[in-house]
């Protein structure tokens, strides 16, 4: 015999599972601190933008001219020099210690070639071992280098008579669009928006689901009239709330404390968050018909979570991994609800532009969330 | 006669494994049934079947006079049951608990405000009813799973080893409960693994393999296998099955 959806019952179970959260401290502070934890974090330690990297000289010509060259990698703010050191062997030791990652070393006769329109050989020494380091290091180096000679070479020209001559070049115009000043956390800070989202709704559902089991609260409710459809209401709809709650503090702390604006329309990403928060409430649920308790409940949550951090496109950009890799990273919802986020707040593109994102993920939506009530019916019985 | 629990050649089979094999009886309103089998019997099997929880593969039964298949619903609305894990939310109040199960089946607001306060009498929870149930010590949480089951004026009680892991002093009230509830005209199906527990009972059912072995008033079981006691006589019966000399109860639970 089917009957109704009983509304009472229902209400019944929400409330009851509202009461269970505003006991637990735990479920009630993680939203919150989590959030909060997690943008700072990421916002200020996560930081990839390179400047001040601390640079070792050795000056063997200490004159006018070797200090002008210095001063063009000093201007640049992309090296500090904090060492000024006398012997190739100091300048080892320095970098050997790793307390500096660049070595700038002027020749003795550096002045003198200059004075004779010789082109010296100053050396820079870069310490390899952080790649992201050492290329800004170099390719900066070389930059610096390349236009500060330029310049001298039109210098010498000029004084030669050749001023009125064009010479034939190509200037290049550059122009960075969203994110003009390149920073990372322009890039990670929204992105943080849906992975927290996502880490706090899985891990909450998944938990809330397990503990009925793990108690056995489970089996008196199932001798009960409770329908599953009540019981699965009922009870997500509290984690529906937590975790749009942490969605929107994450969204505040971006807007306001890291000063990102969001450049697109609001609403869209609110709604689109919403149904992303559907999604991972889906993957909870599935981890919750797995698990036999909160323990193995964290460990699976631990296995989304890890590659939802690596290889959604959160850190390290998709277009750059092999194609196995990309296919998984194409398995994880994240990758295209951090698409859909950084597109409206930093490109500021509306749905005609993340549609697919949008279609990939409703029919995320779908199957997880179909599959999950189905297994947690099943289960029931 | 009105029977609160019909089976009829009841079976359940999990793949190639029968669980309960062809068993039938009538519990006549208003009994106490003791259903006695050793874990594995087949016991929690048609618990599950006449809350309607799993359905039978083969048979039929009727609770309250509902089929446990086609009105499943009005069979829960019906019974109250209470298992050994006294599954409440232990995060919750006692009130809390009672108000969610009376919420749960549907009580009317005033009636469930009435009953509360009797059930919370009834059970000596008086003055602990802003407790978290997690703190409540073995006996008192019995008797508060037992009132939650009992929020919605069930005619028939099932209890799933309702003792287990509770003193002698809470035991005995415990039964003195049980027996008021019968005098009021309850039904009451419990299992238990003690049998000093089972003789209180007035009909007795005994499962072992998934065979109904016995049915029949406490005291007709004990004067037909002329013994002490009905230990003795499971005894007996579970000898005569496996041809394995048994010493007490106990050691029946490792026998499969």
């Amino acid at each position: 015999m089917r009957t109704k959806f009983n509304f009472r019952r229902f209400m019944a179970i929400m409330k009851k599972e509202f009461l269970q959260i505003s006991v637990d401290k735990i479920s009630l502070r993680m939203p919150v601190l989590m959030t909060i934890g997690m943008m700072l974090l990421f916002g200020y330690a996560v930081n990839t933008d390179l400047d001040n990297i601390s640079t070792v000289v050795f000056d063997q010509s200490k004159t006018q001219e070797s200090r002008e060259f210095i001063d063009q990698f000093r201007s640049t703010g992309y090296f500090v020099f904090d060492y000024n050191v006398n012997s190739l062997d100091e300048l080892n030791i320095l970098i050997d210690e790793g307390k500096a990652k660049a070595g700038l070393i002027i020749p003795v006769d550096y002045a003198v070639m200059l004075k004779k329109n010789k082109s010296p050989q100053p050396q820079l020494v870069i310490d390899g071992t952080d790649p992201t380091v050492a290329r800004t290091a170099l390719n900066s180096g070389v930059i610096i280098s390349n236009t500060y000679s330029i310049n001298k070479r039109q210098k010498f020209m000029e004084i030669k008579g050749f001023s009125n001559m064009q010479s034939p070049g190509i200037d290049l115009n550059t122009r960075v669009r969203y994110n003009p000043n390149m920073s990372s956390n322009m890039f990670s800070i929204p992105g943080l928006v849906g992975l927290i989202l996502q880490n706090i709704t899985i891990m909450l559902t998944a938990f809330a689901m397990v503990r009925e089991k793990e108690r056995g609260t489970i089996e008196q409710l199932i001798v009960t009239p409770v329908k599953p459809n009540e019981l699965i209401l009922g009870k997500l709809i509290p984690y529906i709330a937590l975790g749009y709650a942490s969605f929107l503090l994450a969204l505040a702390l971006c807007r306001f404390w890291f000063k990102v604006e969001i450049q697109g329309n609001i609403y869209l990403l609110l709604g689109l968050g919403m149904m992303f928060v559907l999604c991972s409430l889906s993957i909870g649920m599935l981890i919750s018909i797995f698990s036999k308790n909160q323990l193995q409940a964290m460990q699976f949550t631990i296995v989304i979570i890890l590659p939802s951090v690596l290889l959604s496109g959160f850190m390290f950009p998709v277009e750059a991994m092999p194609n196995s890799i990309k296919f998984i990273s194409m398995m994880l919802p994240l990758s295209y609800f951090l698409r859909i986020d950084r597109s409206i707040i930093l490109k500021g593109v509306g749905i005609e532009y993340i549609w697919q994102d949008t279609i990939a993920l409703v029919i995320f939506l779908m199957v997880i969330f179909t599959i999950a009530v189905k297994k947690f019916k099943k289960n029931l019985d | 006669m009105e029977y609160a629990i019909e089976v009829n050649n009841l079976s359940k089979k999990f793949g190639a494994f029968t669980a309960v094999n062809d068993i039938s009886f009538n519990i006549e309103k208003g009994k106490i049934f003791g259903f006695l089998g050793p874990n594995g019997s087949g016991k929690s099997t048609t618990i599950r079947m006449l809350c309607g929880v799993i359905s039978p593969t083969s048979g039929s039964a009727k609770v309250m006079g509902y089929d446990i298949v086609k009105d499943t619903e009005l069979v829960r609305k019906n019974i109250g049951y209470m298992s050994q894990k006294f599954s409440l939310y232990e995060d919750l109040t006692v009130e809390q608990n009672l108000n969610f199960y009376s919420q749960i089946y549907s009580v009317p607001k005033e009636i469930a405000i009435e009953r509360k306060k009797e059930l919370i009498t009834m059970a000596n929870l008086e003055g602990k009813e802003k407790s978290y149930a997690g703190t409540l010590s073995g006996g008192w949480k019995q008797r508060l799973a037992l009132g939650c089951a009992l929020i919605h004026k069930p005619q028939l009680l099932i209890l799933d080893e309702p003792t287990g892991g509770v003193d002698p002093v809470s035991r005995r009230t415990f039964w003195e409960i049980i027996n008021s509830l019968s005098r009021q005209g309850i039904t009451v199906l419990v299992t238990t693994h003690y049998m000093d527990e089972a003789e209180s009972c007035d009909v007795i059912g005994m499962i072992f393999n998934g065979e109904l072995m016995e049915f029949a008033p406490t005291n007709d079981i004990i004067a037909k296998y002329n013994a002490n006691n009905l230990e003795d006589v499971f005894i007996t019966i579970v000898e005569n099955v496996t041809h394995k000399k048994v010493n007490s109860y106990k050691e029946m639970k490792f026998l499969e």
